[in-house]
């Protein structure tokens, strides 16, 4: 819609603005106005039973920063970060084998891709325990192969929270890559060839670059959805590590520390908001070259 | 356009008016553990005094503090709560105080029952459940342990095949009682000695686990793991291989309590649930139920033998469970407990 020249006060078109006021004000009074009120808390003290005393401290903020949380927020990111990457190189490898794919067949190869979303992701983790347990399938198909020996623990540890995590949110990035690459002209890859570059070439200097908004995303999806993941980690991982998330859970309902829960939160948030705005700055510099200048 | 606007604001009003209804029920609100009393023990109660009392939920103590601290205690009539946090909302003042005249069950208790001391003579709250915590293991599989270090320390075979329970009290006990400490301990060296031992322990540790460890002794995924007696006997259930014992450093007293909140605007029928659940006949039924000793001597002497036979750790007579000590609320040192657990969790 075309920026109006007077500003939108002076414009005579002010129905969009009506028609978002009651999602706004729901936004707002339902969500914004609930995450200040908790937030609000960091700054208070945990009185001696659990409650909250009313004196204003900035304690719980330097607490974070603590050399051992603070750690514990470099864990989650490098585990978030981890398998952020991992399901980048398999939902881009996979969403590219679907846009090359025959149009008629795309559809349903998106479906199957998105299949596991129509379960809870509960039972989708807990999948995974039965598949790793030490009693579980993988151990009986080995055995039944005729392996005889002990085979590693792979359930309770950082590798199945990585791999729980890769999985449960590999369908996002498969869809957010497949946009980009599926919008591809082939006559582009076809110019590509024809001033001489290998398929390799045209892959790395053409059609990734092209695509980057796409992983973008879906980098950020997984990296935010998995850094404050509490359920992952407490099933798969077995309790034995905290992540960030586990770490809050841990403060409003085990520790009854609220201030302190409330503090974590707030640099969580700032972590994925800074995120959020740095995916907005390179998904807007990736397409720039491609927008039409504003009139 | 207008009328849009008039319908579809309507129906937000609607909306918002049917969530302006309190959610609280007339009848008593009782908040306890899913599968702590007999399945028909509220139905129960309903039919035979005429009350209409509701079962909610709450999956641990400090989620119902939480909501009990946040509303000052109202919406609640009885809450079942451990002994360690009764004691904390009667700090708070939020615990009505007992007229133990409206409670003649009370006299169906064990003497060492209204002696306990987080509340002696029963002024805020009454003791529905207790027990130890120890180690519950496959004695097919694994020799009988006998010290908190079979757990902690375990032998070759057994490494990582043993899990913890989760909760900070009872994850920390573990450490306290095999180095001799209190289970209420708040002097900082020793708590360091402690933490120390229990991340050294996390290298041979499966998982922590406060709810399906017995679930992995039965399939064999652990082979000792540490556990309330109450939730070993559902392993026993399971598997006649499973034994529970109790270490020789000793275990600790868990009491688990009903209290009435001050704040409550049923206390009549408050008195007669808690006078109900103390009567003989169903403080049987609920310890024959849940696996669980109960602190009624009237209901103790009821219990089948046959049950005690199958589950050992039933018979357990209170004297010698006095012998140990019981969990106490440790007050400014709780955030200590907490940062030491996150500590402990956070190590490689």
């Amino acid at each position: 819609m075309q920026a109006p020249v007077n500003g939108f006060l002076m414009s005579t078109d002010r129905r969009p603005m009506l028609l978002m006021t009651p999602a706004l004000l729901w936004l707002f009074g339902l969500m914004v106005v609930p995450c200040l009120l908790i937030l609000v808390l960091a700054f208070f003290r945990r009185g001696i039973y659990g409650g909250i005393e009313y004196t204003w401290t900035f304690e719980n903020i330097a607490l974070v920063f603590d050399p051992l949380y603070f750690q514990i927020f470099m864990k989650s990111a490098g585990i978030a970060g981890l398998s952020a990457a991992i399901a980048c190189v398999l939902g881009y490898a996979a969403a590219y084998a679907i846009a090359a794919m025959p149009r008629r067949h795309q559809p349903l190869l998106l479906f199957f891709a998105v299949l596991p979303f129509w379960s809870n992701y509960l039972v989708r983790t807990y999948a995974w325990i039965v598949l790793l347990n030490r009693e579980g399938l993988i151990v009986n198909l080995a055995r039944w192969i005729g392996y005889e020996g002990e085979l590693p623990s792979m359930l309770y540890t950082e590798q199945a929270v990585v791999i729980g995590l890769v999985y449960n949110y590999l369908p996002f990035v498969i869809l957010s890559c497949y946009a980009p690459l599926s919008r591809l002209s082939p006559e582009i890859a076809e110019a590509s060839r024809d001033l001489g570059g290998s398929a390799w070439t045209t892959f790395r200097r053409v059609t990734l670059p092209m695509t980057v908004p796409g992983i973008a995303t879906g980098f950020v999806f997984v990296f935010v959805l998995s850094i404050g993941n509490f359920v992952t980690p407490a099933l798969l991982g077995g309790g034995q590590f905290q992540m960030i998330g586990n770490l809050v859970y841990a403060q409003f309902l085990t520790a009854n520390d609220w201030p302190f829960g409330a503090a974590l939160s707030m640099v969580l948030i700032a972590v994925m908001l800074g995120l959020l705005m740095g995916q907005a700055v390179v998904a807007e510099r990736a397409s720039g070259g491609k927008r039409a200048p504003d009139g | 356009m207008s009328r849009h606007i008039l319908r579809n604001g309507t129906g937000l009003i609607a909306l918002l008016a049917a969530f302006a209804t309190p959610a609280f029920a007339d009848g008593l609100t009782v908040s306890n553990w899913d599968g702590y009393m007999a399945a028909d023990a509220i139905d129960n109660f309903n039919s035979e005094t005429g009350n209409t009392a509701e079962l909610v939920l709450h999956a641990t103590n400090e989620e119902i503090m939480g909501k009990l601290i946040a509303s000052k205690g109202v919406g609640y009539d009885v809450v079942f709560v451990s002994s360690p946090f009764a004691e904390v909302l009667n700090n708070l003042g939020l615990a009505e105080t007992l007229d133990h005249a409206k409670i003649p069950n009370i006299g169906n208790l064990y003497a060492e029952a209204t002696t306990l001391s987080h509340d002696p003579g029963n002024a805020f709250s009454l003791p529905y459940a207790w027990g130890t915590t120890g180690l519950c293991y496959r004695s097919d599989l694994v020799d009988t342990p006998t010290s908190w270090n079979d757990l902690l320390k375990p032998a070759e075979s057994v490494s990582g095949k043993t899990t913890m329970l989760a909760t900070d009290r009872w994850l920390l006990a573990a450490g306290q009682l095999s180095l001799g400490y209190s289970v209420n301990e708040t002097d900082a060296d020793k708590m360091a000695e402690v933490r120390d031992l229990l991340i050294d322990a996390k290298g041979t540790l499966l998982a922590y686990d406060d709810t399906t460890f017995y679930a992995k002794l039965v399939s064999g995924e652990a082979e000792l793991v540490q556990a309330w007696d109450g939730w070993c006997n559902y392993g026993i259930g399971e598997n006649a291989d499973i034994k529970y014992v109790i270490p020789e450093e000793g275990s600790d007293l868990w009491v688990d309590t009903m209290v009435i909140m001050k704040a409550s605007e049923n206390k009549d029928a408050a008195y007669e649930f808690v006078n109900y659940i103390l009567d003989a006949d169903n403080h049987r039924w609920a310890a024959e139920n849940i696996l669980y000793k109960v602190p009624n001597e009237a209901a103790m002497s009821g219990v089948d033998g046959g049950l005690i036979e199958t589950f050992p750790n039933m018979g357990m007579a209170p004297a010698d469970m006095l012998k140990f000590e019981q969990l106490r609320d440790v007050g400014a040192a709780q955030r200590d407990y907490s940062r030491l657990v996150s500590e402990i969790k956070a190590a490689n």
